[in-house]
């Protein structure tokens, strides 16, 4: 088979899958339970440390 | 040490412009050869004399200064890019303003690849360059990476932009839209984003925040995915070393279809990721609230970035390109909207609960409008994917009305929005100089893009029924220029509403020029910092 074809059908049929697959999952991640309490703690970001770097103690982990 | 490597390599670049602007085969070549010995002679003495010094870099502050200057050019690019594209708006109306003297220099050919790659490249990327810059360190609570590698990106990058608007000019140009600059251009921006990912990326990878902020995602996917384009678009083969001239690699269809998917992702992600980056971030500072869903950003990106990179072929609907392959990008562009449409809708109810804000807040106003015409423009563009659609609206105006309500109304608003939220952050004052000047600019630029936009609708579909129209006897009705001659009215309106957005961005840069001068500096803050 030449190349093309090779991977033209490989792009048809298993990395398809695995693209809609990784989105899939993706989306369920995002509604994981318990996600709500640590996106909103993330959402906050841009309100912290607007003047200066986090010295190592303030450091979040 | 660090130094004299340096030293060694700007005196080797600076021996090789000479010698290549000696043996140079074309004039821009030379011309090229010459600035690039230049700048790398004056930047070989730079780095002698300063060779010793003993510098201190504080890890205790952000690194501003760099950012700055990506405020400075961003709005000096700016203008430059919107009074070239005011002046060839008007030299379609009035042919008579391609000069006889200036031909060959500044006729509509040479000046449209300017205005373009000045407003996308320079007035766009250098609003990413610095807005990446700021938003990356206040979110990671971190120093950019890489010491003063965040200058050789910003210095870098107008070198490039100074090689490409002055090729563009003399005629050096590889044909490909968006893509014009040749073989040297390309390389020399390939270093200059090699280094822009990996201040980047440092910085990302020191953050002191658990989480990657949303902004810095559609930041990151905007750098790596404008090389992968850059570098397979520009796959040629240098006809001589010592010439500006290449060859493709690619040809034929196999080249339309890499320049369009390229084209198209310059779009999907140099003004649509970079900028939503820019949204998640000034947005939520301007209202001073957080995103209205942290889980739909998230939703929002990895769809965006799925669909986009297939949408590309839309641009080549009834053209050699297999009907597979133009359904394929036809279909993801509509399938397109939806992420586009979920992430306007995340910027715009940003604002729940602070509507008010609207009407005393110019800044938030031209954010809103902004988001808005990203809708908007998210809305045409799949609908002139469709084939159907597409064989009335390709080669018309209306083309040119999608790419400017997009580029004018989303990129330049949102960029505008950010300026004003920056300049008094860097330069520490406490308010803009004047918050009518900013409404006088909202009002000028909207009106200037409603203009801008409903002519070139007009005269779009206008063009597109004239070409196709045909008598009973199917002999086509109208030639070429009766379409040119039916058109000229709403080119007249088109520069008048470029002239007025031209004149709201003029408004802004005094504003902004005053807010540094004049305006009342920040209260310093309460408690010492001690100096390092």
């Amino acid at each position: 088979m030449e190349t093309y074809s090779l991977l033209r059908e490989f792009a048809d049929s298993w990395m398809l899958l695995f693209l809609f697959a990784f989105f899939a999952a993706v989306i369920l991640w995002v509604f994981r339970p318990g996600s709500g309490k640590e996106y909103r703690d993330t959402a906050d970001i841009p309100f912290r440390h607007e003047d200066k770097p986090a010295t190592d103690e303030e450091a979040r982990t | 040490m660090l130094n004299y490597i340096k030293l060694i390599a700007l005196g080797l670049v600076t021996l090789f412009a000479m010698i290549a602007a000696n043996y140079a085969r074309d004039m821009a070549y030379q011309v090229h050869a010459i600035i690039v010995a230049v700048v790398s002679g004056g930047l070989f003495i730079w780095t002698l004399r300063g060779t010793g010094d003993v510098k201190t870099t504080p890890q205790n502050e952000y690194l501003d200064g760099v950012v700055r200057a990506g405020v400075i050019a961003t709005a000096f690019w700016g203008v430059v890019g919107f009074l070239a594209g005011v002046f060839i708006a008007f030299q379609l109306a009035f042919p008579g303003l391609n000069f006889e003297w200036a031909e060959g220099y500044a006729n509509f050919g040479r000046l449209r690849p300017l205005h373009t790659s000045a407003v996308i490249f320079a007035f766009g990327g250098n609003a990413l360059i610095a807005t990446s810059f700021f938003v990356v360190q206040r979110t990671s609570a971190a120093r950019l990476w890489g010491g003063n590698l965040a200058w050789f990106v910003f210095w870098g990058y107008q070198l490039f932009i100074v090689l490409a608007a002055t090729g563009y000019l003399l005629g050096v140009t590889q044909s490909k839209e968006y893509a014009e600059p040749e073989w040297y251009i390309d390389i020399w921006l390939t270093v200059v984003w090699v280094a822009y990912l990996a201040v980047f990326l440092g910085t990302i990878i020191k953050r002191k925040e658990p989480h990657i902020y949303v902004a810095n995602w559609f930041y990151l996917s905007f750098i790596v995915t404008v090389a992968m384009l850059h570098l397979v678009n520009n796959l040629s083969m240098p006809v001589s070393i010592f010439g500006s001239k290449s060859v493709q690699v690619f040809s034929g269809v196999q080249d339309a279809m890499v320049q369009w998917w390229y084209g198209h992702n310059a779009v999907g992600f140099f003004l649509t990721a970079g900028f939503l980056g820019m949204m998640y971030y000034f947005v939520p500072k301007q209202a001073e609230r957080p995103v209205f869903s942290y889980k739909l950003s998230i939703i929002h990106f990895w769809a965006l970035i799925f669909l986009y990179i297939w949408a590309g072929p839309h641009h080549l609907h009834y053209t050699a390109l297999p009907d597979w392959a133009s359904t394929l990008g036809m279909v993801f562009s509509i399938v397109l909207w939806m992420p586009s449409w979920g992430g306007m809708i995340n910027g715009l109810m940003t604002l729940s609960g602070a509507w008010d804000k609207l009407r005393t807040d110019p800044i938030i106003r031209m954010m809103v409008i902004s988001i808005g015409f990203y809708g908007m423009s998210t809305f045409e563009g799949p609908m002139m994917s469709i084939r159907a659609v597409n064989s009335l609206s390709h080669y018309t105006d209306w083309t040119i009305g999608h790419v400017h309500s997009g580029a004018l109304g989303w990129n330049g608003m949102i960029t505008f929005g950010a300026l004003y939220y920056l300049v008094p952050v860097l330069w520490k004052r406490e308010r803009l100089y004047s918050l009518s000047l900013v409404s006088w600019h909202f009002w000028l630029a909207t009106i200037g893009i409603v203009l801008y936009a409903a002519s070139m609708w007009v005269t779009g579909i206008m063009e597109g029924l004239m070409w196709r129209e045909v008598d009973a006897n199917g002999f086509l009705v109208n030639s070429f220029a009766d379409t040119v001659a039916a058109k000229f009215p709403m080119y007249v309106v088109r520069g008048l509403g470029g002239l007025m957005f031209l004149s709201g961005a003029i408004i802004m840069c005094y504003n902004l020029w005053m807010t540094v001068k004049k305006a009342p500096a920040k209260e310093a803050l309460a408690t010492a910092v001690p100096a390092e």
